[in-house]
């Protein structure tokens, strides 16, 4: 609120943003930073050990053939896939063999190797609490009216398309499906893509060029940054959520205009996410409207977590903060995560998609969506938006969930990040290898969990990410809460300074925090 | 003598005190002295800068599109895109879906893709480092690497998605990749993504690629220590979608021996198609396929699902697990979907002679349009997805696409589904001609053929005298 443009930004809000980022304690800064060197230095030790052959080199290698063609791979790219990752590697990919809802059943996996590789035992870990998967709604079932309808188009039509959208794979099942998206988003006209990442990476470059301006935020998503790349137009970096740095940089860009030959510029587009899902954030959407407005630039909204999860009605961010869809001009989101399904649309004024339904490179080069996908989807927003009778119990339910989730976390001396109505939630880790020992600890415990380490998060802040579910009943949420509570005794987690309850004793932070001031 | 030297040493000579004093005078001026940013234009006041930010006018989001454009109005299928697809009201045969091995309407993959939604739902919820990896991708993948012969396969949720993201991880700014001019968008999406640097040959002519690869093994010499770690490739489709004949492969991978570059294979068009198995074109040609760096096809033209693969040796596929943009960041391919190809692979291999019967009715379709007066078929006798061009163009591209639409439109009365092929006329690198195109697939019959000929051949008749 520098320039002093509006009476005061807070007026914008209908309801207050409460958002925290606690800072990192700088103990736990350096003891990371220490982490890291040791596990640098073993990690040559040990290149230097497979080098000359002491110890047994399992990585795949170059057929003899090409021995001598230049490497395909420089040693440094992958020096830490090599010896930091490849330590904790059973975190990631566990497969699943049954519905990826409230509870799911993973295979058992065993390496005896160190994960270099797994072999599964054939057992499986029955009704393991999913706390990774982003099925906000609930609407990942195999039972159901969406699982009938979907069964339905399955042996009506078929599952696959084999056509783009602009030769003859466009069913009738997609102008439905488009209809039926823009009535729920409240705007004009819709168009529905097959792949969610596919969407921002082919159509951003159909609406933008060269000599057009983009702002993206710092923690956009890789397919905003791929989109905008692949779009050719300069692109600018504003901090994450910052008011104050977008406005400098779209001031610069007017007054300024093109570097170097100073020529106005065609179009400046804003590119924010909705609820960014690393942080657990929720985009500064009622200043990002005034500030597109004074400036005249267009705004790109993704709304890949937040559609259907915020929202008195469901209808994402717009709805959180009670603003006209119709000031968004770009509405784009997925199917993935609410709905159950997979794909993404785009939203917005008529003469937008009209545009992109002959110049988007999806329509023209990649097949139409498969038939029960859309089916999935038509059942969900319906249900949703309430026309086939069904309540919207579950959005009332995402909300108390996630509300109850990120309250006990942070009485329980946690460091969560974002806003506290966000249904992701990222708990604070920092150092290396409690990486790998959350998600362990967790998994023994019966509670799947989702790490985050480098390069998705800076180095030092590495997490844990749950994603809370309308699925999940509140017994769920106190076993994986108190699951949770004893990891974080075991592998002194609870880094938080502020407003903590109980556990005081039991933590050695609070002992130097003491000490220190 | 000791003396004087004694007196120059204790007084300095009075030039040094003169010049020691200057630049202390010099220095004290710059301390002092405003500090000047390149950018800023440091005559603007506050004011010009309210009034520039008034007066800026942007462009329109989207540019007009005018109501009546000839592509904005889709073709609109009612019910499944089967044999007899119904487009735009009409009951026609289908010569327009890629429906090669004619899985889209198997009462099998349709049972199968049921049974995974019974257990699975439809969505995965999340990408496949996030519990989003199902023991049905697990299962697909080592089955499309046994089909191959090769070592590992990694399988994507979106066919245009695969090898725009398999380029990128492999080749970076500063390497080089020599790719045919008739390469396909999603190949050079994946181009324009790596940031390395392109050149292209003429379209399936060797000598000009080996004059490529000799220049660059000259400018090589003359820097060698930078060529050590420049990685190469070649990228080229098995069947080009575009021009619809078969690549040289052979001589490609002699090539490839001769100048050290790594071949990447794009076979959508020939995977499920050529070969006694249907392997592609590796088989088709009794290549290795180990002298085949990377392969990658997508899942949606044979084998009627969604998604694409890339298979190849473990050394080289493994990698695009952690750097492939397509396979990270974004949801996992959804089960049923997953099912479906894995029950289409079953009936891949337990009917070989699928293959034979499709090229039969290939090289059938492709005599049938010889002698279409006005166009001529663009496309080798093996190619399921021929091109119908103009003999004579009038000049102008929109014309042309007119009379062509006449006669798919003309087709479709006749209850012919046909379509024109569509390319992004602005994006494309090297724009082909506008064309019909025609796809064959193996459900269609000896009468149907000679009826769509016979429709073809009126429509040129009367459209294009």
């Amino acid at each position: 609120c520098e320039y002093g443009h509006h009476a005061s930004c807070t007026s914008l809000y209908k309801k207050p943003f409460v958002e925290s980022f606690e800072e990192t304690p700088l103990l736990v800064a350096v003891l990371t930073y220490m982490g890291y060197g040791i596990l640098t230095i073993f990690g040559y030790l040990r290149d230097f050990l497979r080098d000359w052959k002491f110890e047994k080199c399992h990585l795949a290698r170059e057929r003899e053939e090409q021995k001598d063609f230049v490497p395909l791979y420089q040693d440094f790219e992958n020096f830490y896939t090599r010896n930091l990752y490849m330590r904790i590697r059973d975190n990631w990919n566990r497969p699943i063999c049954s519905v990826p809802g409230a509870k799911m059943d993973l295979l058992e996996r065993v390496t005896p190797d160190y994960n270099w590789t797994f072999e599964h035992t054939g057992n499986v870990l029955k009704d393991v609490i999913n706390m990774g998967s982003y099925n906000y709604l609930g609407f990942a079932e195999n039972t159901g009216t969406c699982a009938d309808a979907a069964s339905e188009c399955t042996v009506k039509y078929g599952v696959g398309v084999s056509s783009t959208r602009q030769e003859i794979g466009n069913l009738d099942k997609h102008e439905e499906l488009e209809i039926l998206v823009a009535r729920f988003l409240g705007v004009e006209s819709s168009m529905a893509f097959g792949m969610g990442f596919a969407t921002n990476s082919m159509n951003i470059p159909a609406l933008t060029g060269k000599g057009c301006l983009i702002l993206s935020d710092e923690l956009n998503h890789a397919s905003l940054v791929l989109g905008a790349r692949l779009s050719g137009s300069t692109i600018r970096v504003f901090k994450h959520n910052n008011m104050q740095s977008l406005e400098k940089l779209l001031r610069d860009a007017i007054v300024h205009g093109q570097p170097r030959t100073h020529r106005p510029w065609k179009k400046i587009l804003i590119l924010v996410e909705g609820i960014y899902s690393m942080e657990g954030s929720i985009v500064r959407l009622p200043e990002v409207i005034a500030l597109k407005k004074k400036y005249k630039a267009y705004l790109y909204l993704d709304e890949a977590h937040s559609i259907g999860a915020l929202g008195p009605r469901g209808r994402g961010v717009v709805d959180y903060f009670g603003l006209d869809p119709s000031d968004v001009d770009i509405m784009m989101g997925t199917f993935t995560k609410s709905f159950g399904a997979a794909g993404g649309y785009i939203g917005g004024k008529k003469e937008l998609i009209d545009y992109l339904r002959l110049h988007s490179h999806s329509t023209v080069y990649a097949t139409s969506m498969s038939p029960p996908i859309i089916q999935q989807i038509i059942t969900s927003m319906k249900c949703i938006m309430g026309e086939d009778g069904s309540t919207l119990g579950e959005l009332c339910q995402l909300s108390e969930n996630t509300t109850y989730f990120r309250r006990r976390l942070h009485e329980m001396g946690f460091i969560i990040y974002g806003n506290n109505d966000s249904p992701v939630v990222p708990l604070m880790l920092y150092m290396p290898a409690k990486i790998g020992a959350f998600g362990r600890e967790m998994l023994k415990r019966n509670i799947g969990t989702v790490v985050v380490g480098f390069p998705a998060t800076p180095i030092i802040e590495s997490r844990a990410r749950f994603c809370v579910s309308a699925a999940h009943t509140r017994e769920m949420l106190d076993k994986a809460l108190n699951a949770i509570s004893e990891v974080g005794d075991l592998l002194q987690l609870k880094y938080s300074r502020k407003n903590r309850h109980g556990n005081e004793g039991s933590d050695s932070f609070s002992f130097l925090e003491s000490h220190q001031d | 003598m000791n003396i004087d030297r004694e007196s120059s040493e204790s007084e300095a000579p009075a030039y040094h005190l003169i010049l020691e004093g200057i630049l202390i005078l010099w220095i004290i001026r710059l301390l002092f002295s405003k500090t000047y940013k390149l950018q800023e234009r440091s005559d603007l006041t506050e004011k010009e800068k309210e009034e520039l930010i008034e007066e800026w006018q942007p462009e329109p989001l989207v540019p007009l599109v005018s109501k009546d454009h000839p592509s904005l109005n889709y073709d609109v299928v009612t019910g499944p895109p089967s044999h007899k697809i119904i487009v735009n009201g009409k009951e026609c045969v289908n010569f327009a879906s890629f429906n090669f091995l004619g899985l889209l309407e198997s009462e099998r993959v349709k049972l199968k893709a049921l049974s995974s939604l019974k257990k699975y739902g439809v969505g995965t919820c999340g990408p496949r480092g996030f519990y989003g990896t199902f023991d049905v991708h697990l299962e697909l993948e080592e089955r499309l690497a046994k089909f191959m012969r090769t070592e590992e396969a990694i399988i994507y949720s979106y066919g245009f998605a695969t090898i725009a993201s398999a380029i990128p991880a492999y080749s970076k700014r500063g390497d080089i990749i020599f790719v045919d001019e008739a390469a396909c968008f999603s190949i050079q999406k994946g181009l324009q993504a790596s940031r390395s640097f392109i050149k292209y040959f003429k379209h399936n002519d060797m000598e000009d690629l080996e004059r490529l690869l000799k220049e660059q093994e000259i400018e090589d010499q003359k820097n060698p220590r930078k060529a050590k770690v420049i990685r190469r490739f070649i990228v080229i489709e098995g069947l080009y979608i575009n021009t619809a004949d078969l690549c040289p492969l052979p001589e490609l991978v002699k090539l490839k021996y001769k100048y050290k570059v790594r071949i990447f294979l794009e076979e959508s068009m020939s995977f499920g198609v050529l070969g006694e198995h249907g392997r592609g074109v590796t088989e088709h040609f009794g290549v290795n396929i180990d002298d085949i760096d990377l392969i990658s096809a997508n899942m949606e033209n044979a084998l009627a699902s969604i998604g694409g693969f890339c298979c190849g040796r473990s050394f080289v596929i493994d990698h695009q697990r952690l750097s492939g943009q397509g396979y990270c960041f974004s949801a996992s391919l959804p089960p049923m979907l997953a099912s479906a190809a894995i029950e289409a692979l079953n009936i891949m291999e337990e009917d070989p002679g699928l293959f034979r019967v499709l090229r039969d009715k290939c090289k059938h379709v492709h005599k049938a349009l010889q002698g279409t007066p006005g166009l001529k078929v663009v496309g080798e006798p093996l190619a399921p997805a021929l091109h119908l061009q103009l003999e004579n163009s009038s000049g102008s591209r929109t014309d042309d696409l007119k009379l062509l639409r006449a006669i798919v439109d003309y087709s479709l009365d006749r209850q012919i589904a046909l379509t024109l092929a569509r390319y992004l006329d602005k994006e494309e690198r090297f724009l082909p001609p506008p064309s019909i195109r025609v796809v064959v697939t193996v459900e269609q019959t000896q009468e149907e053929i000679e009826r769509a000929a016979q429709c073809i051949r009126q429509a040129a008749e009367k459209i294009l005298k």
